[in-house]
């Protein structure tokens, strides 16, 4: 055991001994938050402005399912909506304590209620802040003393928090200078330092970067050669070109002034020099940006700006609508589990674009890149509140034209938290006590570690292996959360208090799944506590079930 | 996977717990004895051992002496049993198998940063954020199929670096464990069989039949693969091999040959698992980043290191598995001439060591060498070394060497075409 962990458990046993029994009760018939009044949800109504984007884009939808015969879903019921707001705004299932809460809530505003809430809540930044640092610096921790993952995952972190416009963090990374620890920003530039090459930044490493993450562009091949497979169409939309080598390195060469220093990273003018492929000799390399220059050429005051100005300008330009994709890509793949146009960082410039895709990148351009308005609006969407089951029988076809919800793994944070989250009755959040969180965060980082971390990858769809189900059906934290432990654990709460099986395998049921049992799910159970079981054995054996079921680990 | 429940080779979870050591020794020893006669053929799969030295390892106090020089430090060089070879007086044992190795020592790499060089070793290509590329162990995995029905690809003390499939996706990732004095993780139910078995019935009956309704047709099969990989999951649980963890089966006298470390548990545990079928078996030594105090930290990690990868060759060589086992044993780079001010050596890239053996390697022999005065001024290092060899070309040597065409493309995910392997074979170590 961890020490961390240790520790965290003799201070929570001393603390949550004082809470009485009372509360626990109290936790399972769900009075605790309910007592708190709800929050009035922002524009949930149709008077939003908002409102408009969704029933465009809905009838985008619509109008791809008839041309293409598709029948769609039904809607999903609430719970089903809500647990993927969860999952994808702060990386969790929901607890007990707020099902309850929004069960008291009235019909139809739950899941806006907890979006709102959520959107709110530090766990959003701090889940996005990892999911987003991923795309600009990568999972790994890279050089070292001279890159700070954990502070610039922390600075991105607030950004979100304190409602930033996404254009003016992406100026901030592009244009970063410093040291990186005063400015965290930086490290999106340190991060590709390279101890053999003199203290430098990499500019190619940084196109590459820039391309992927804020353009949705994959252009990397053409670091070393032409495009000869119609890979990359740069050009305009009348007069498509394909990509040359040198797009790849003009766009390099707007990270060429950056070095570092005593002072950390900042401009030393130097020019970029490359040898092309059948070239004698290098060459200067201009900065030149690899699409709409005109967003530059018409802007006199950006000019005159050092080269990573100009570039943060013509990223975040509001007509630069290819970045405006880019974002909304990524954005939605974090809404569903998969993009809108796959892959998530390789959308062909001049179309044809998935259904919705330019309306939303549209709508985020023109609204000051804001990330919350544009989570709103996919929430509201009804591909996301479609039902992931019908009546129907369901093919690929439905899923790949999101006339069903589609069946997404969760990615091994979401498990993690999910597994943990689900062993409390109690939310636990920035408002849990700090050895809470912090043995929290110490399961959930070995848990991660030995379930396997998908690195940059965020949205592979990779086999499920035998070590995760071996981790999940015999692993250590599956079985300290669902073992008996009436200070800590759900499962030996609920087996204490719950008034009787029914209620128990209900209140088993709204903690991992987030719904409530059918009819024939509740009778098997009922079936199988009558076998003579102790009711204790029988909550903890159905908590383990349950964590090792499909619907636990899949989005659905 | 291979050995179906109820055959004459399978042994239920519960009958292996109630033998205890006696049965499950009688077990390996059946599969040893099995592993010992299909060895003689020649139609016996190919495996690799991976000993993978992290922190980058002084060449100077390991393979590449160079005694007495400027840059030579304190340590001493000691004849081996290969002709002409003389290594680090810290690794006598290996000096006693010099005649089995293949030693390069003109290994570079463009790539001084521990993390990024580690990633380039592990799978001979540079880091980059458009692809995880797969690691050694991934790539036999998938290009030699076979094998046991415990995980092919194994990683002992992997410190949280254990091979990755990459682009070839996460089931050929290495199935994590630790030292071998301890259980294997995640092996055993916290339950007994019974409840246990309870549990899996309530699972498949009743939650995961209930989810599959109105989904798309054979779900498990075409999209989640949950119970196949929770059947895989239980074979393993059930499967003999896994006594081939258990190397306090091994008598007392080999075991302290291999040394009483984690790593050399892990190495003697790495034989017995390529015994029973098992295609690549990384072990991890980590502690050899001697920025300061370079000469004993080196030479402490060289007592560890010494009596199991020596024990370790002889081992297998003495179960005529050498042959289709090839251990390679190396860091991520080396570590620089001079020697700074307090007494350590930094990263150096610029010329470094890796040791091959087996799978009918050249024995005996050195490719490449570094100077003994090196041209720390010079802008191109690469002059000190003769016969300069990259990354990739190990790569290359060691697929070849498996009968991995390492040249062959594959498309990944992206549909971007990727050898295997962007090396050259170094001919002069392939017989």
């Amino acid at each position: 055991m961890k020490w961390y962990q240790s520790l965290a458990r003799w201070t929570l046993l001393a603390a949550v001994g004082l809470m009485g029994v009372g509360y626990l009760a109290n936790g399972l018939s769900g009075d605790g938050r309910s007592t708190q009044p709800p929050p009035i949800p922002k524009g949930t109504s149709e008077t939003a402005d908002w409102m408009e984007v969704v029933a465009d884009v809905d009838a985008e939808f619509e109008t791809t399912w008839t041309r293409e015969s598709l029948a769609t879903a039904p809607d999903a019921d609430w719970q089903t909506v809500s647990r993927r707001v969860s999952l994808a705004l702060i990386g969790s299932s929901i607890s007990l304590e707020d099902m309850r809460w929004l069960e008291s809530l009235p019909e139809g505003t739950q899941v806006d209620a907890l979006t709102e809430r959520l959107l709110a809540d530090h766990r959003f930044a701090d889940y996005w802040a990892e999911r987003l640092g991923r795309a600009y610096v990568g999972a790994d921790e890279g050089p070292f003393i001279v890159y700070r993952r954990r502070r610039f995952i922390t600075w991105l972190s607030q950004q979100l928090h304190d409602r930033v416009p996404y254009s003016q963090i992406v100026r901030q990374l592009i244009t970063a200078k410093g040291i990186w620890t005063e400015n965290p920003q930086v490290n999106f530039l340190t991060v590709t330092l390279d101890t053999t090459e003199k203290g430098r930044v990499d500019p190619v490493r940084l196109a590459a970067r820039t391309s992927r993450a804020f353009l949705g562009m994959r252009i990397d091949c053409l670091q070393c050669h032409d495009d000869f497979l119609g890979n990359v169409t740069l050009g305009t939309n009348s007069d498509p070109l394909e990509g040359t080598q040198r797009d790849f390195h003009h766009l390099a060469a707007f990270y060429s002034t950056a070095a570092n220093s005593i002072q950390g990273i900042r401009d030393d003018g130097k020019t970029y020099e490359y040898q092309f492929l059948y070239e004698d000799e290098t060459e200067e390399v201009e900065p030149i940006v690899p699409f709409l220059p005109e967003l530059l050429t018409t802007d006199p005051a950006a000019e005159k700006l050092p080269s990573r100005q100009q570039l943060a300008r013509w990223v975040t330009h509001r007509e630069n609508i290819p970045a405006a994709r880019a974002a909304v890509n990524r954005v939605w793949a974090l809404m569903f589990g998969k993009p809108l146009s796959d892959p998530v960082d390789d959308i062909p410039l001049h179309g044809p674009f998935p259904a919705g895709l330019d309306r939303l990148a549209h709508d985020f351009a023109e609204h000051d890149w804001d990330l919350r308005r544009l989570i709103r609006i996919i929430s509201h969407l009804q591909t996301f509140r479609l039902d992931s089951r019908c009546d129907f029988e369901v093919t690929s076809e439905h899923e790949q034209a999101w006339a069903v919800y589609p069946l997404i793994r969760l990615r091994p944070e979401q498990v993690a938290s999910s597994i943990i989250q689900s062993c409390r009755l109690a939310t636990l959040d920035r408002q849990s006590a700090l050895l809470v969180q912090l043995q929290a965060f110490g399961e959930k980082n070995d848990f991660i570690n030995r379930y396997g971390d998908t690195g940059e990858d965020e949205f592979g769809q990779d086999a499920i292996t035998i070590t995760q189900r071996l981790l999940a059906m015999n692993g250590k934290m599956v079985n300290e959360r669902t073992g008996e432990n009436p200070f800590m654990n759900a499962s030996s709460q609920i087996a204490m208090f719950a008034t009787d099986d029914a209620h128990a395998v209900e209140i088993t049921y709204l903690s991992i799944l987030n719904r409530r049992p059918t009819d024939e799910e509740a009778a098997a159970w009922i079936r199988q506590s009558e076998q003579g079981v102790s009711r204790r054995q029988f909550v903890e054996d159905l908590y383990w079930i349950l964590i090792n079921s499909s619907e636990f680990s899949w989005n659905h | 996977m291979n050995i179906d429940c109820g055959s004459h080779d399978h042994l239920s979870r519960r009958s292996l717990l109630q033998s205890a050591g006696a049965l499950s020794m009688t077990a390996l020893a059946t599969h040893l004895a099995r592993g010992s006669e299909q060895s003689s053929k020649p139609s016996r799969p190919k495996s690799i051992i991976v000993l993978w030295l992290r922190g980058a390892p002084s060449q100077y106090e390991t393979f590449d002496p160079h005694a007495g020089t400027k840059y030579g430090g304190e340590v001493a060089a000691i004849d081996t049993t290969a002709r002409d070879v003389q290594i680090s007086e810290f690794l006598p044992q290996t000096a006693e198998q010099m005649h089995r190795v293949a030693l390069v020592r003109s290994v570079t790499s463009k790539e001084g940063d521990h993390q990024r060089a580690f990633y380039n070793i592990q799978t001979g290509w540079r880091p980059d954020p458009t692809v995880v590329h797969p690691s050694i162990g991934s790539i036999v995995c998938h290009e030699l199929t076979g094998g046991a029905d415990i995980p092919r690809h194994i990683s002992i003390l992997p410190d949280n670096v254990a091979g990755r499939g990459g682009y070839l996706g996460a089931k050929y990732d290495a199935f994590k464990v630790y030292d071998p004095a301890n259980k294997v993780p995640d092996i055993r139910p916290y339950v007994d069989e019974k409840r246990f078995q309870r549990r899996v019935d309530g699972l498949m009956d009743v939650v995961e039949s209930n989810f599959r309704k109105g989904r798309l047709r054979d779900l498990d099969r075409d999209r989640t693969l949950h119970g196949i990989a929770t059947k895989s999951a239980l074979t393993m649980m059930d499967s003999d091999q896994l006594a081939a963890f258990e190397v306090d089966k091994e008598s007392k006298a080999l075991r302290a040959q291999f040394g009483e470390t984690a790593f050399g548990r892990g190495c003697l545990a790495a034989a017995r698992l390529i015994e029973v079928g098992v295609r690549c078996v990384e072990v991890g030594l980590s502690g050899w980043d001697t920025h300061a105090d370079n000469h004993n930290g080196q030479r402490t990690q060289c007592e560890i290191l010494d009596p199991a990868y020596a024990t370790l060759l002889q081992v297998l060589a003495d179960r005529d598995l050498l042959d289709s086992t090839l251990v390679v044993c190396g860091g991520e780079f080396g570590r620089t001439p001079r020697i700074n001010p307090v007494g350590g050596r930094d990263h150096w890239p610029h010329g470094f060591s890796i040791a091959l053996a087996g799978c009918g390697l050249r024995q005996g022999i050195v490719h490449g060498a570094t100077s003994p005065d090196p041209k720390l001024d010079k802008e191109d290092l690469l002059t000190n070394v003769a016969d300069p060899v990259t990354v990739q070309d190990i790569h290359a040597t060691i697929l070849k060497a498996l009968d991995v065409r390492f040249e062959r493309e594959l498309i990944t995910p992206i549909g971007r075409p990727l050898k295997l392997s962007e090396g050259t074979p170094i001919e002069s170590i392939l017989s």
